[in-house]
């Protein structure tokens, strides 16, 4: 341990912090960065983009590779691959968002609520979130599929319910550590409500590893939600999404015809590699304090 | 711990079925209209007009006794549904783990004690993999090495232990690609940080032999982080394994699962739960186990960090 301790000056406005946040990840988080935005555009506008209807099929041209017009070829129904890929991006990326969204301010509320109040509290959330770890997040959307059908919105739910717990719990320790400063008690002294020094100091303090948190989960729900829509349980066809592309034109493999499947792939891992890294960066400055 | 996990999993599992929209009488009749008379004789025989709590207990007991009900689909014990694919399921999953433990942990530690080339070759080659899902490592694998190459069979389970092995191949390197490299990573990373520590370099300064130095001053330090990222990758396995056995067409219990959940036959979808529940239970029990033999510290009292 050296005796010096490093002084971060934080900006003070939102968009200079999330900059500075970026900056620090290198220039490997902000290819990843880049990635990332080229993806949320096309999963925006994607249907717009998209040079042919995605649902159109044509079976004379069925498995048809690549032509001038159609540069990924068609697939088992004969439908323009790239429109499809192109249009099935929005269900891929606001899938993974939703369930962000839901589990990481669920998991905030949790984390900072067992750090506040300590004691007893702490306690009961603690034990109650390791019981909850009992339950795998596939296995949770999978049996809310056969409970409520199948859909994204019920698995996006159960793997919202599934993720808190993890979020919960590093949060809860980061929360932990940022309640027993002294800034925290000055306040409590100045006569500042618990509600305004958790919102206006507490939760800001601990917002880069927040962000960083809500990064990694965004690839993990990712892999997760495609697996259930691969798996029949998640969107359904004819809509286009990535997952139920590689499902649908499994069989191509076997005949030689496997691009349709691993175009879908590639576009999965793409932004997966991108999300991973960016989060793992983050949260490696989060902890070193950095940003 | 355990049996609390295991109790509100059980939990979840009867009632979220138990909230299903249908009516169980609809379901044992397949859809006909009953006599009254029949009717109170199934809802006596399965408890129907019980209190929800009582008609819990009722299952639980049931379960703990091996009954699982009957499959609607098939008319038959779920239990003797679920013995008859659990071994295709627990050989995917060990035959995955062991590939992790070997490869994940050797090519961790490799990397961890050698920086260079390896090093920075084995950290691009595993963030590429950890991002890479299972049904997609699936696709490429069948892809390369059952189409192209053809040393693999693609799909199916096998007859034999020889051509077990030899089906179970590509399931096993599929379930096994994103773990293997979140496992080398961590191995990796925690090598690197016990080999900074202060007591190693004096060691080291010391002249103490450097194989003395890994074994006795590395190895048992970074023992702990590589148990954990091990125990709960493994784990994750047990659910995982479900969409790879569906990309294979393996007859186990998850592509089960997958079914029953779209046929909604409930008494199938509750004891596979129940199974593989127990089971993600179990290797997390395993770990805390394996913490007190790395540590002794740990059988003092204390919880691993």
């Amino acid at each position: 341990m050296s005796a010096a301790v490093p002084v971060t000056v934080r900006s003070t406005t939102r968009g200079s912090r999330a900059v500075g946040m970026l900056r620090a990840t290198g220039p490997a988080g902000i290819a990843s960065a880049i990635v990332i935005a080229v993806a949320t555009f096309v999963a925006l506008f994607g249907p717009l983009l998209a040079p042919y209807p995605p649902d159109l099929p044509n079976l004379s041209l069925a498995w048809v590779g690549p032509t001038g017009g159609h540069l990924l070829g068609f697939d088992f129904q004969g439908r323009d691959v790239l429109s499809r890929l192109l249009a099935g991006a929005q269900t891929a990326m606001l899938g993974p968002l939703a369930v962000v969204i839901v589990s990481v301010t669920a998991g905030t509320l949790i984390a900072v609520t067992a750090a506040w109040r300590r004691g007893a509290t702490d306690a009961v959330i603690s034990s109650g979130l390791d019981i909850l770890f009992a339950f795998p997040g596939i296995l949770f959307a999978v049996l809310a599929a056969a409970v409520f059908g199948a859909g994204l919105a019920a698995a996006s739910i159960a793997l919202s319910i599934a993720y808190m717990p993890y979020v919960a719990r590093v949060l809860r320790g980061a929360a932990l550590k940022e309640r027993s400063q002294p800034y925290v008690a000055a306040l409590e002294v100045q006569g500042a409500s618990a509600t305004s020094i958790c919102l206006r100091h507490l939760v800001p303090n601990i917002a880069p590893l927040i962000v960083a948190q809500a990064t990694i989960l965004f690839g993990y729900a990712m892999v997760d939600l495609a697996a259930i829509s691969f798996l029949g349980l998640g969107v359904q066809p004819p809509n286009p999404n990535w997952g139920v592309m590689i499902s649908e034109n499994q069989s191509g493999i076997l005949q030689g015809y496997p691009l349709p499947a691993l175009a879908a792939g590639v576009c999965i891992v793409t932004v997966v590699i991108a999300v991973n890294v960016l989060g793992e960066r983050l949260f490696d400055q989060a902890q070193a304090g950095r940003i | 711990m355990l049996v609390a996990s295991l109790l509100v999993a059980s939990f979840v599992i009867f009632a979220a079925l138990y909230l299903a929209p249908g009516n169980p009488l609809a379901a044992l009749s397949g859809g006909r209209s009953l006599p009254p008379a029949s009717i109170a004789v199934l809802e006596q025989r399965y408890h129907l007009n019980e209190p929800f709590l009582a008609q819990y207990w009722y299952w639980l007991d049931n379960a703990l006794h091996g009954n699982l009900g009957i499959s609607i689909t098939l008319r038959e014990n779920v239990s003797t549904l679920i013995a008859s694919r659990i071994w295709t399921t627990a050989g995917l999953v060990l035959y995955a783990a062991l590939i992790i433990l070997v490869l994940g942990i050797g090519i961790g530690l490799v990397s961890g004690l050698r920086p260079g080339v390896l090093d920075t070759g084995t950290l691009v080659t595993t963030a590429v993999s950890a991002a890479i899902p299972a049904f997609v490592a699936a696709i490429v694998l069948i892809l390369l090495f059952a189409v192209k190459l053809g040393w693999f069979p693609a799909l199916g389970n096998g007859t034999d232990l020889l051509s077990n092995i030899r089906h179970f191949t590509l399931p096993a390197v599929a379930l096994a690609t994103a773990s293997l490299a979140i496992v080398a990573r961590v191995t990796r990373a925690s090598v690197r940080e016990e080999g900074d520590r202060e007591h190693v370099q004096t060691a080291v300064s010391r002249g103490i032999p450097p194989r003395n130095v890994i074994q006795r001053h590395i190895l048992r330090n970074a023992a702990i982080p590589i148990t954990t990222i091990t125990g709960i990758t493994i784990a994750s396995l047990i659910a995982v394994a479900a969409v790879v056995e569906v990309a294979f067409s393996l007859n186990g219990l998850g592509a089960y699962l997958v079914q029953s959940a779209q046929s909604k036959d409930l008494a199938v979808v509750q004891g596979i739960s129940l199974v593989l529940v127990t089971a993600f239970v179990l290797v997390n029990l395993l770990v805390d186990v394996m913490y007190a033999v790395l540590d002794p510290r740990v059988a003092l009292g204390s919880r691993a960090q």
